[in-house]
């Protein structure tokens, strides 16, 4: 085995990937050979650090380096500066990681720094192609313990100990589910991952899948041995095709090591996994909309019980879980189930992934202990709101979620207290939204998504979500009133209470939560027609202020559809008949004397 | 069992049970839009939710199961609140256009916004716009009013199992749609409406002919005229006319039905019905009274019987008229005209499966049910087209593939029911005793037989295995085409599944040596034990609605109804005593043997009740000279048809639809036809008409209504014993029912064989009497197709039909048209030892190499097919004979 005495890790997840981190880990590659380096410096194609805003990302170790926003061009001098004289290139060094001079833990940043990561915990750290670097890594030691040493039992009792809850959204006990799969009788049980990650502010699944394929495997394996499975599949959407392309790799040196497949480490236990690829429709998230997929049928959720726990693919009792929800399973198993409980709160143990978005400095992922404030994720670990503009809202749960306010910022996350409030864990999703944002358009954006993806099966969801959606248009085009508010609010109670799948039942939260949350700003575009953030086109008007304005007719000749008139040096003019509200105009006046309201 | 509470009522039911379920056994009326007991709960309309004490939200009653201590809301506020909504949105995007829609009256969503005082949209938003798809026969699909319960995506896929039908797109715009968006006539789509039957809106509607509001129509409860199915359907009469069929859920169609039953019924008013008796006179038929006909007929039939004999004398009755209309006139030829020349076409069909079965197990009639097939785990489908010929049967075999059945089958075509078949034996027509010996071979070779039930239950076990040793499967591979590999598999899912039924038809009973296919089939059966045990059995599909009942009857030369032998002394005495006068015991004329014998001058009259030889029997050229032969010859019918034309007298027949009776299925199910309208013209019932010829030949005659002949025929024939009208009013039993007490038997030789041991008679393989040669080197054979019913006296009628299916057609393998540059759709000249006809060619790879296929229905089949008699029961090799083709 070579010994190095530096690595050099390139994030090889699908944010740094599509900003060619894998063309600079080639340049690395290239540049240690120019300078007779090579075996002694290593080279790792990582999976994600989490910190995609400074992406691509390298960090190069002992130090702990943290290197953002790197460019191919800058490879060259931190192999020469860096790599073969030891001098760090500082000024592409993550500001936070420097203290006087000096690289500072990456732990200690404002990002890391109240990190718990346990699902999460090797990625970015081994090379997710790599079977020996997940071994290394204590990979494979929870299955070999289960198989050796434990009973399904005993292996049911320690996730059940853990407390761990789905964390694919529905929070459902782990534990519970795996004993009543275990329970059900039947010849033929299946396990399957669910990594049909469908919500579009979410990708820790995908983050997991791409950085520590592995431990989804061992997860599952462990799952079949509790519950009497041996054959396992996992659904992963076409769209990920990094995590499709690893899953395939991982799979096949697990069984390559006699980890799946045959009499796995000698035992008389086999399981095996196989992959299902999704074409990308949200409801098929939701599992037996999934499983139907799996057996080829139209992706469309059934109704239950039978759970399927009882009658789930081929109407065989089967185990599903998310990506996510797997992931902690190993470490539990080797830790301890009380080790897991030991952290988050009395009802919502371990940690969560959340995927922060939107309006937030720190865009990324992050693994916290369970019952951490939205403030301190959004804060201290998110770096706040850039631009110095103000905290507005803040999505949790994704599309199914719900949007929680300025008073809420002090709120332990647990799967209950969000619930309470009206929004959801969900998946994990966190869009930050400030002052610019309009709640109304906030709403109209997540219902469309919901409207578009659902399945049509169920009248509420089919119909209703389509009318939300009409109403609301008619809000932000101005042409609403306040009987459509109450419009709103019922046919969401009616859609909630009525729907056949998860889908339905929360695809009204964000417009029900910001009605509750942000009234005031519905009834300022019904009633008075004025969208307060100004973001509704339909309700905005762009004027000139005569007195600043210098009639240089820059803006009139930057209007596309000549809507500004004037004389040079006098005032000018918008013809709000014409004014189609692009805001060009607005970009281009050097003396600020374009407003729009 | 569970205990529950609905709306204040405590009520115990079985676990598993719904909430809708239950509550409907409280006599709660939960509305339903995407419910279908026959199917899994759906889910989706989302009107049946109830509030349940204690759940996070209101559940859907269709698919919740009750639970201990449920506490049940079916109407409280919430409830309604939730219904409200659901039918807001549906209405939302539907036309309101009730006024004037097809459905109005018989709407589901019309009825529910009524109840729940639903007025106007109030959303007012976008409503989907589809281009009505009117160009399926005999329904319009109009997605606008579409609701999407699904269910007849469901129907069709699950229960119909065609698959022509799924959802697109999604969200708002999902639709019904078949693939790529195309028309329903360019899809799977076989017409059978099951789909029309379940929707409960306007978007599924009947095209139709005559029209008529919902609460227009009377409904009349009845059995199906096409085919041995027996479909219990409703017959929809407005003004004493047949105006549309509805299904019944019922045994043994459970609501479904097939484009004939459902679509094909307007022949019963229609224009060409025969009205009015026809006398030919001077070689032109002319109309007459019904006295001057009866008296005629009477007169002539005696005048012939007193100068040559009772025996000069001959009838064929109808394996499509009742039971009653049978009985009287077997009863007419015996007790009246004193012969037993007395047949019918179940000499064409299943002679060979009355004699083959009743010799090895003493019943020659399907032993097992038809709905049992789908509780079977391999189903071995012989010589039986099954979803064209029996297309509500076969729904039972693609379900009992959806189940995890294995399917195996064995014909010269490849037929629907090979699709996704475990394994598909294209055999040679005419080697199915080769192909059986074969299975068997393998079966006793590796020692998969039922030793146990050989041993306690059958006898001659030692000849089956003498000579099935001879047929290994490498030589049976010679003869019949079919890998030995295949042989070997299908013997072995056969022998070693639990349930494993065979299902045949013509293609084993349609040979010289028809009888003995038949014995195959039954060693097989035995040989593994698979015999009066539920899902298993040896299953004749019998052809026509009621051939099983007219041979019950004893519409056969050698036996009184409920097969008593005619030669049997006691069975003698015990008809001459309930008939009141002497019987000859001397076994008559078969169907083939009576044109032989009008042929060479033997037999001079022939009275024939509803068939049509000149279309449905081998040689047309020869039946035409038989009958011209004849002195003097009776048609009864509902048409003018090919025979009726040769007739010297014509006396029109009421239809089904216009009379009571029963039929007999072909699972021997014994169920009611019922009188829907008045007599068209004055055609009359067939058996009123016997019964006048009867008394003007001197016969008492008492039996006033088809109720009295029933219970003629259940005091004399020991399987009808127990059956009267009352008994079988909602569902039909299946004989033998042996007394009023008794519930009839769903499955044949249970405890023991009806003949006490089951027989084996091993047989060897023959060749068809004619083989392919040099002159003449295709084998022809011949079939159903879905669209038609026999010889189209019938479904000849329907205009949808006739533009599916409109001529005749020979069926014929690239490799063979190529040889001979003949081109799809070209005419070309069929030609055999008989005749020679002009048809389309089809060229097609379903049938195989040498081989041609030609419907039966047409005239121009059997002007082709060969007259080999199988020996025993003489009945002719109609699916093997040789041809030419040449092109035009």
């Amino acid at each position: 085995m070579a010994f190095y005495r530096s690595q050099v890790l390139v994030c090889g997840g699908t944010g740094c990937t599509s900003s060619d981190s894998m063309k600079i880990l080639e340049k690395f590659k290239e540049e240690v050979k120019k300078h007779n380096i090579e075996n002694e410096i290593e080279i790792v194609r990582t999976g994600c650090f989490g910190l995609c805003e400074l992406g691509p990302v390298v960090i190069v170790y002992p130090e702990g380096a943290f290197y953002s926003r790197v460019q191919i061009a800058d490879v060259e001098e931190i192999v020469a500066e860096h790599l073969v004289k030891g001098r760090p290139v500082t000024r592409l060094l993550y500001t936070e990681t420097i203290d006087e001079g000096r690289i500072k833990s990456l732990n200690e940043t404002g990002f890391y720094k109240k990190q718990e990561r346990i699902a999460l915990r090797n990625c970015g750290v081994i090379d997710p192609e790599n079977i020996d670097e997940y071994i290394a890594f204590d990979g494979y030691k929870a299955l070999a313990k289960v198989l050796t040493t434990m009973t399904p039992e005993q292996v049911i009792e320690e996730v059940k100990k853990s407390g761990l809850r789905g964390r694919g959204g529905g929070g459902f006990p782990t534990g519970l589910k795996w004993e009543l799969t275990a329970k059900s009788k039947a010849d033929q049980k299946y396990v399957v991952c669910n990594a049909d990650e469908g919500d579009p502010g979410a990708f820790m699944d995908r983050s997991i899948l791409e950085g520590d394929p592995h431990s989804v495997l061992e997860a599952m394996t462990i799952a079949g041995y509790a519950i009497g499975a041996n054959q396992g599949y996992i659904y992963v959407r076409a769209e990920y095709p990094i995590a499709v392309q690893r899953l395939k790799v991982a799979i096949k040196q697990a069984r390559e090591y006699g980890l799946l497949g045959k009499n796995i480490f000698g035992t008389d236990f086999s399981f095996d996994i196989e992959i299902r690829l999704g074409a990308g429709a949200f409801v098929c998230g939701e599992e037996t909309a999934l499983m139907n997929s799996i057996e080829g049928r139209r992706g469309m959720p059934n109704p239950k019980p039978p759970f399927p726990a009882q009658s789930g693919l081929w109407e065989k009792p089967t185990l599903i879980n998310n990506v996510e929800t797997y992931a902690n399973i190993p470490q539990i198993i080797v830790r301890g189930g009380e080790w897991f409980a030991s952290k988050g709160t009395e009802k919502s143990k371990g940690t969560k992934v959340f995927a922060l978005g939107g309006k937030i400095t720190n865009t990324g992922l992050v693994e916290v202990p369970m019952g951490i404030t939205l403030r301190e994720v959004i804060y201290e670990i998110g770096g706040g709101i850039p631009n110095g503009k103000k905290f507005k809202a803040v999505q949790t749960g994704g599309p199914s979620g719900g949007c929680l306010t300025a008073e809420h910022l002090d709120t332990p996350i647990e799967y209950d207290t969000l619930t309470a409030l009206g929004s959801m864990m969900g998946s994990g999703g966190m869009i930050v939204m400030d002052e610019d944002t309009c709640m109304v358009d906030v709403a109209r954006f997540y219902l469309d998504f919901t409207r578009d993806e659902s399945c049509g099966k169920c009248t509420p969801c089919r119909i209703g979500t389509k009318r939300m959606l009409e109403i609301l248009d008619r809000i932000v085009e101005g042409k609403g009133t306040l009987e459509d508010l109450d419009k709103l609010e019922e046919l969401g109670k009616q859609i909630k209470a009525a729907s056949l799948c998860g889908l339905g039942q929360t695809a009204p939260n964000p417009v029900l939560s910001t009605l509750k949350h942000f009234r005031d700003e519905y009834i300022a575009h019904v009633v008075d027609k004025k969208c307060p953030a100004g973001v509704c086109q339909a309700l905005l008007q762009y004027t000139i202020i005569e007195e600043k304005c210098k009639g240089c007719s820059l803006c009139a000749r930057q209007c596309p559809v000549n809507a500004i008139s004037g004389q040079v040096k006098s005032p000018f003019k918008i013809d709000q008949d014409k004014c189609i509200k692009c805001g060009a105009c607005l970009d281009k006046c050097p003396f600020k004397a374009i407003v729009k309201k | 069992m569970i205990n529950l509470t609905i709306d204040g009522v405590k009520i115990s039911v079985e676990e598993g049970t719904t909430i809708l379920e239950a509550a409907r056994l409280l006599g709660k009326d939960i509305p339903t839009l995407c419910h279908d007991e026959r199917l899994k709960p759906h889910g989706a309309c989302r009107i049946c939710v109830v509030e349940v004490e204690g759940a996070k939200s209101l559940l859907a009653s269709c698919s919740t199961p009750v639970q201990e201590g449920m506490v049940v809301h079916t109407e409280s506020k919430s409830v309604i609140e939730a219904r409200k909504t659901v039918l807001e949105l549906l209405i939302s995007n539907h036309p309101l256009d009730c006024l004037t829609c097809e459905k109005a009256g018989d709407c589901k969503l019309q009825d529910y916004c009524y109840r729940y005082d639903i007025k106007e949209d109030k959303y007012g938003g976008e409503k989907i716009k589809y281009e009505l798809d009117d160009s399926n026969e005999f329904y319009i699909c109009d997605q606008n009013k579409c609701i999407l319960c699904g269910k007849c995506v469901r129907v069709c896929n699950e229960l119909q199992c065609t698959g022509a039908i799924g959802f697109a797109k999604r969200g708002f715009y999902t639709h019904i749609a078949v693939p790529f968006d195309r028309k329903l006539y360019e899809s799977d789509c076989v017409s059978c409406g099951n789909c029309v039957a379940v929707c409960p809106v306007g978007a599924l509607t009947v095209k139709k002919r005559d029209k008529y509001r919902a609460w227009e129509v009377k409904k009349v409860r009845t059995t199906c005229s096409y085919c041995g199915v027996g479909c219990q359907m409703y017959l929809l009469v407005k003004d004493d006319k047949v105006v549309g069929v509805e299904p019944c859920f019922s045994e043994p169609n459970k609501g479904l039905m097939c484009v004939k039953g459902r679509f094909a019924y307007n022949f019963i008013n229609h224009r060409d019905r025969l009205k009015k008796p026809l006398i030919k006179k001077n070689g032109e038929f002319v109309e007459v009274e019904w006295d001057e006909a009866l008296d005629y007929v009477a007169s002539r039939l005696k005048k012939i019987k007193d100068e040559y004999g009772s025996d000069s004398i001959a009838g064929f009755a109808s394996a499509r008229c009742t039971n009653e209309d049978n009985y009287m006139f077997q009863k007419f030829m015996r007790a009246v005209i004193g012969t037993n020349n007395v047949d019918h076409c179940a000499r064409l069909c299943h002679a060979t499966t009355v004699t083959g079965l009743a010799t090895t197990f003493g019943s020659g009639a399907m032993t097992n049910s038809i709905g049992e097939l789908e509780k079977a785990d391999c189903i071995f489908i012989i010589g039986s087209n099954t979803t064209e010929t029996h297309p509500v049967t076969a729904t039972y075999i693609k379900r009992a593939k959806l189940n995890g059945a294995k399917i195996i089958v064995a014909d010269p075509r490849e037929i629907e029911l090979t699709k996704g078949a475990d394994v598909f034996m294209q055999l040679k027509p005419g080697t199915n005793v080769a192909l059986l010996n074969a299975m068997m071979n393998v079966i006793i070779e590796e020692g998969l037989e039922d030793k146990k039930f050989i041993e306690e239950r059958c006898e001659n076990f030692e000849e089956l295995v003498e000579i099935v040793k001879q047929y290994t499967p490498e030589k049976v591979e010679e003869i019949t085409g079919v890998k030995a590999e295949l042989i070997k598999e299908a013997a072995r899912l056969y022998a070693m599944s639990e349930k494993s039924s065979i299902v045949y038809s013509m293609g084993i009973t349609q040979h010289s040596s028809g009888v003995e296919h038949v014995y195959s089939v039954a060693n097989l059966a035995m040989l593994c034990g698979k015999i009066g045990k539920e899902g298993c059995g040896v299953n004749p599909l019998r052809g026509q609605n009621n051939v099983q009942g007219a041979c019950d009857m004893g519409c056969l030369p050698d036996v009184f109804p409920g097969y008593q032998k005619v030669f049997v002394k006691e069975n003698l005495e015990k008809f001459e005593g309930a008939w009141g006068v002497k019987l000859s015991d001397k076994v008559g004329l078969t169907v083939p043997e009576v044109f032989k014998a009008a042929h060479d001058g033997k037999v001079k009259a022939l009275y024939i009740m509803g068939e049509n030889p000149m279309v449905s029997d081998p040689d047309i050229k020869h039946v035409e000279e038989a009958l011209n032969s004849l002195e003097f010859l009776v048609v009864q019918d509902i048409f003018l048809t090919d025979t009726a034309k040769l007739a010297d007298v014509v006396l029109p027949a009421a239809s089904f639809a216009e009379k009571d009776g029963t039929f007999t299925n072909s699972e021997r199910r014994v169920q009611r036809v019922r009188r829907a309208i008045n007599s068209v013209g004055e055609a009359r019932e067939d058996w009123r008409i016997i019964k006048e010829l009867m008394i003007r030949l001197g016969y008492e005659c008492s039996l006033n209504s088809s109720k009295d002949v029933m219970e003629e025929i259940s005091k004399l024939t020991p399987q009808y014993r127990g059956i009267d009208y009352e008994r079988i009013e909602e569902k039909g039993l299946q004989w033998p029912v042996l007394d009023k007490n008794h519930s009839g038997t769903p499955i044949l030789h249970v405890e023991k064989f009806a003949r006490g041991k089951g027989l084996f008679k091993p047989a060897h393989y023959k060749a068809a009497a004619e083989t392919p040669d040099s002159e003449y080197p295709l084998i022809l054979t011949t079939g159903r197709v879905l669209y038609h019913y026999h010889t189209m006296t019938m479904t000849g009628k329907n205009e949808g039909l006739m533009n599916i299916v409109g001529e005749p057609f020979v069926e014929i393998n690239p490799m063979n048209a190529s040889k001979l540059g003949i081109k799809d759709g070209e005419m070309v000249e069929v030609t055999s030892r008989r005749g020679s006809v002009k048809v389309r060619a089809k060229v097609t790879e379903r049938i195989e190499e040498d081989v041609v296929f030609m419907p039966f229905h047409f005239k121009e089949a059997n002007t082709l097919t060969n007259t080999a008699l199988d020996e025993v029961t003489k009945e002719p090799e109609l699916k093997v004979c040789t041809v030419r083709i040449n092109r035009l």
